[in-house]
């Protein structure tokens, strides 16, 4: 953080003309602050990807592997073969520029090639120079160029400067996707051992352990008990959750971030608390897993087999449990693998047959929009049980909190989850204030660290691409005296109180289900004095 | 520097044909094997860079969702933003390529003092490549009555309506006008928009170039510098019957303009202007939202896949989960053996 400028200072600097030179005789200059450390080469060996070794991404050397070049070109033609995505979205880009100022890292950054469109041509101009006949014969009169070690280590900087949260897509006219582009140049320097260790690490964690910090059965089992007596002494009622256990009606997967830091932690308790109420209130039967006890999937940042092997464990789970349906905790990149790549990978392969179409079992609604998964989101789910009037609320107890809500990229653009986390939030907090049209629902921001982008080496990097949300955010905590941001996702939850500590300091950050567990009344239960962050509850006089 | 190249080039083309056509007398060559040479290369090159596409897999369902899922009965789907069935995936389709329904959400970015950053809607792009595409649209078809004989009601129809006005002699058609207009605008938008002239490339500026030469000819040639009407259609007709014959005295200016065209033709399919194929298989897009409802199948196998097992992770860490009173497979014995 030390070496950050003043928020004045970051946003002075932004300025949005380009160089006069062409962009492909501007050298990349690679800028501490901006980029995130090389992969460890212990965590890109242990689930046993290509090429791991020692590099940094200083030095001139990187200690690429003799036919680093034959390498890329195999995997990009296997890749133009394997993803019609890729093949088109190299095709036809017309370079319009409608994506060019939608990207938050342009927008808080101005470097011409975070433009999604110039992000892309860094790859396309290469597959124009590379693979296409008029790019071969014309070569720079037809933007193609060929591939040096220098254009690899642009890609590199630059497809890890990219969230991958699809928002430009949204504006693109043929709906080109750039993290469709940069998911594979992601996987071509994969090949080549070129990965980030905030990626890496994680990964080789999920796949040992079932959660990205590294956490052991035991600890975690530790981690969920240290909550549970924080909850009771909050309300004197103590949860008593279910681990690994078989003949449970639900299992329920959450992001390990919930589990490990504030204010992701309240969230976690949150959970706690509403699946501890309906037990005792309706008999619901759901256990946690220790083993697929991560629902972020950092695999999706690595390749797409990486992907797969990291999903794998909540079907292996499920079906050794022998569990009805999954319920999914409040998740980024989660739900985006769950909605669009989950039932692809592993469904066939790894889905119980004594899994049903989900059915919540104390309002009887049926869940068809999850028929095939068997995965409901619990904002769904919850969305459903107060709809249906299961839940006694107590709004007052949230009197303290004006909220605003950020639709997490992934759920927004990935699956359409818009609807059923406000009607939640409004449920249980008295005031609510949306953010201005064009930074909301399909239109949301990135917080500024998603993609495996959250590291602490890339400080600069992150408040500049979280320049777009925090202003919002700002915009309406000075109109109207909004002082949370809720937001249904872990990284967020990571990311963004640094960004709003930074940008919007009044600002606090909170899940969903802190606040759903804050309004929740218990029967029997004490009477409250503090919300789960132990801070006073607004008198109700207030 | 860029454009420059392409003016340039698109100068190169008009003096090849007028000298060919003109100086050289190639008439037969520029009037009818070139321009079938280019509809073959036009026809072919679309159809093997589409058929391309179609052999890429689309090994997952990644739509971009633009709105509301299909979720609880009491929460209000957008059917056509993200669509879960067929009909909402047509529809979605149908906005996107008759109305631009993407480029319609343009917004702007704006930096203020502070640290203020606002978003300003802005249509333009829209509405100048609504303006371009469909003014295009109606002279390629009002030009079909070149090709028929007789002509037929509908291209008549768009025909009078395009000449609504009823001014000049011959009388001018609103499509031409708006087409340079239009086209002019998109020229102008890369050269005067510092991050657009940032991104563009050669070939972002030739087919512009070529395409407005193309108009250029052909409006001199109706308005101005006169050619031989019935000649033209003697040779289109001629051209589409297979019974060719070039009429004498049509004019270079003519040759020119047919020659832009069939370059046009020829360069579309190794271009960016496969667009207009590529939006159809654009498959953030082109399918249906509906994900967790309907499992998509990958048609291609991952291979040499290793999972971490639940017996792997228990082997490993079965100690220390029996010691926290968690649930175990084997007893510790048994898994110590």
């Amino acid at each position: 953080m030390s070496d950050l400028p003043r928020p004045e200072k970051l946003f002075a600097s932004i300025d949005y003309t380009p160089p006069k030179a062409d962009w492909m005789d501007v050298p990349t200059v690679i800028k501490p602050g901006r980029y995130c450390y090389a992969a460890n080469p212990d965590s890109v060996n242990y689930v046993g990807l290509p090429n791991a070794h020692k590099w940094n991404p200083l030095d001139e050397d990187w200690g690429l592997p003799e036919n680093w070049q034959e390498i890329i070109f195999n995997g990009l033609r296997e890749r133009l073969h394997k993803f019609r995505s890729f093949k088109i979205f190299m095709d036809i880009c017309v370079r319009c520029g409608a994506c060019a100022d939608k990207c938050h890292f342009f927008i808080g950054s101005g470097d011409p090639k975070n433009m999604p469109v110039l992000r892309a041509e860094l790859l396309r101009s290469v597959y124009r120079g590379e693979f296409t006949t008029f790019g071969k014969i014309l070569g720079r009169f037809a933007g193609g160029r060929k591939l040096t070690a220098s254009v690899l280590k642009e890609w590199w900087y630059y497809f890890f400067q990219c969230s991958e949260c699809r928002r430009c897509s949204v504006f693109c006219p043929y709906g080109i996707d750039t993290a469709e582009v940069t998911i594979i140049g992601r996987e071509l320097l994969n090949l080549l051992g070129l990965n980030i260790d905030w990626i890496a690490t994680p990964v080789a964690n999920c796949y040992r352990t079932g959660n990205h910090l590294g956490i052991q059965p035991h600890a975690f089992f530790d981690m969920i008990d240290f909550f549970c007596d924080d909850i009771e002494d909050i309300t004197g009622i103590r949860p008593e959750p279910n681990f690994n256990q078989k003949g449970a009606d639900i299992l329920f997967v959450t992001p390990s971030g919930d589990v490990f830091a504030d204010p992701g932690t309240y969230t976690c308790m949150g959970y706690l608390m509403l699946f501890e109420y309906l037990k005792r209130e309706y008999g619901l039967s759901v256990t946690w897993s220790t083993y697929a006890s991560e629902g972020g999937n950092f695999g999706f940042f690595t390749s797409h087999e990486t992907m797969k092997r990291l999903n794998s464990k909540m079907y292996m789970e499920a079906d050794r449990l022998g569990v009805k349906w999954i319920l999914g905790g409040e998740c980024g990149h989660m739900w985006r693998v769950i909605h669009q790549y989950m039932d692809t990978l592993n469904g066939p392969d790894f889905q119980s047959s004594r899994m049903e179409t989900p059915v919540n079992p104390i309002t009887g609604t049926v869940f068809k929009n999850a028929a095939s998964t068997k995965m409901v989101h619990i904002a769904e789910f919850t969305a459903d049980l107060i709809k249906h009037g299961k839940l006694n609320l107590n709004k007052k107890r949230n009197a303290n909190v004006h909220l605003t809500w950020h639709d997490s990229c992934n759920p927004a653009r990935g699956m359409g989850l818009l609807d059923e986390p406000r009607y939640v939030a409004k449920s249980v907090v008295e005031k609510f204030t949306e953010m201005p049209e064009g930074t909301i629902r399909e239109q949301t921001f990135c917080c500024g660290g998603g993609a495996g982008l959250n590291a602490g080496e890339n400080d600069e990097l992150r408040m500049m691409g979280g320049l777009p949300r925090a202003n919002a955010v700002k915009y309406v905590h000075e109109k109207y005296g909004v002082n949370m941001l809720g937001c249904v996702c872990a990284i967020d939850r990571a990311v963004l109180p640094n960004s709003m500590a930074y940008w919007v300091p009044e600002v606090s950050v909170c899940g969903l289900h802190e606040l759903v567990a804050n309004a929740l009344v218990f029967p029997g239960e004490k009477e409250r004095e503090t919300d789960l962050r132990g801070e006073d509850l607004p008198g109700e006089d207030e | 520097m860029k454009a420059l190249y392409s003016l340039f080039l698109v100068f190169a083309l008009a003096a090849i044909a007028l000298v060919g056509a003109g100086a050289l007398g190639m008439e037969k060559a520029f009037g009818l094997y070139i321009p079938f040479l280019a509809v073959a290369v036009f026809v072919v090159g679309f159809c093997v860079r589409v058929v391309g596409w179609g052999k890429s897999a689309v090994p997952f369902c990644i739509p971009t969702t633009c709105g509301q899922q299909e979720s609880l009965p009491w929460i209000k789907q957008s059917t056509i933003e993200n669509p879960s069935t067929t009909g909402g995936v047509v529809m979605r389709m149908l906005f996107e390529v008759l109305l631009f329904r993407s480029l319609f959400r343009n917004t702007k970015v704006d930096l203020h003092e502070g640290t203020k950053v606002t978003y300003g809607s802005s249509k333009w792009l829209w509405l100048g490549a609504l303006a371009f595409h469909y003014s295009f649209l109606t002279i390629v078809l009002r030009h079909m009555r070149f090709f028929t004989e007789p002509v037929p009601g509908l291209i008549a129809g768009i025909e009078s309506l395009d000449a609504l006005l009823q001014i000049g002699a011959p009388t001018l058609y609103l499509t031409d006008l708006v087409f340079v207009v239009a086209v002019t605008y998109l020229f102008l938008r890369r050269v005067v928009v510092p991050q657009v002239r940032y991104i563009s490339l050669v070939q972002d500026y030739f087919p512009l170039f070529l395409i407005l030469a193309i108009a250029f000819t052909g409006i001199f040639m109706r308005y101005f510098a006169k050619v031989d009407i019935i000649s033209v259609k003697q040779l289109a007709m001629g051209l589409v019957t297979f019974s060719w014959n070039v009429p004498e005295g049509i004019g270079v200016l003519f040759y020119i303009h047919m020659f832009l065209v069939s370059v046009l033709l020829a360069y579309f399919p190794l271009s960016k202007l496969m667009h207009m194929g590529g939006v159809f298989l654009s498959p953030t897009r082109n399918m249906n939202c509906a994900s967790r409802k309907f499992r998509h199948v990958n048609p291609w196998k991952f291979e040499n896949v290793h999972y971490h097992t639940y017996e792997e992770y228990e082997d490993e860490f079965r100690e220390k989960m029996v010691d926290k009173d968690l649930p175990v497979d084997k007893p510790l014995a048994e898994g110590a053996e």
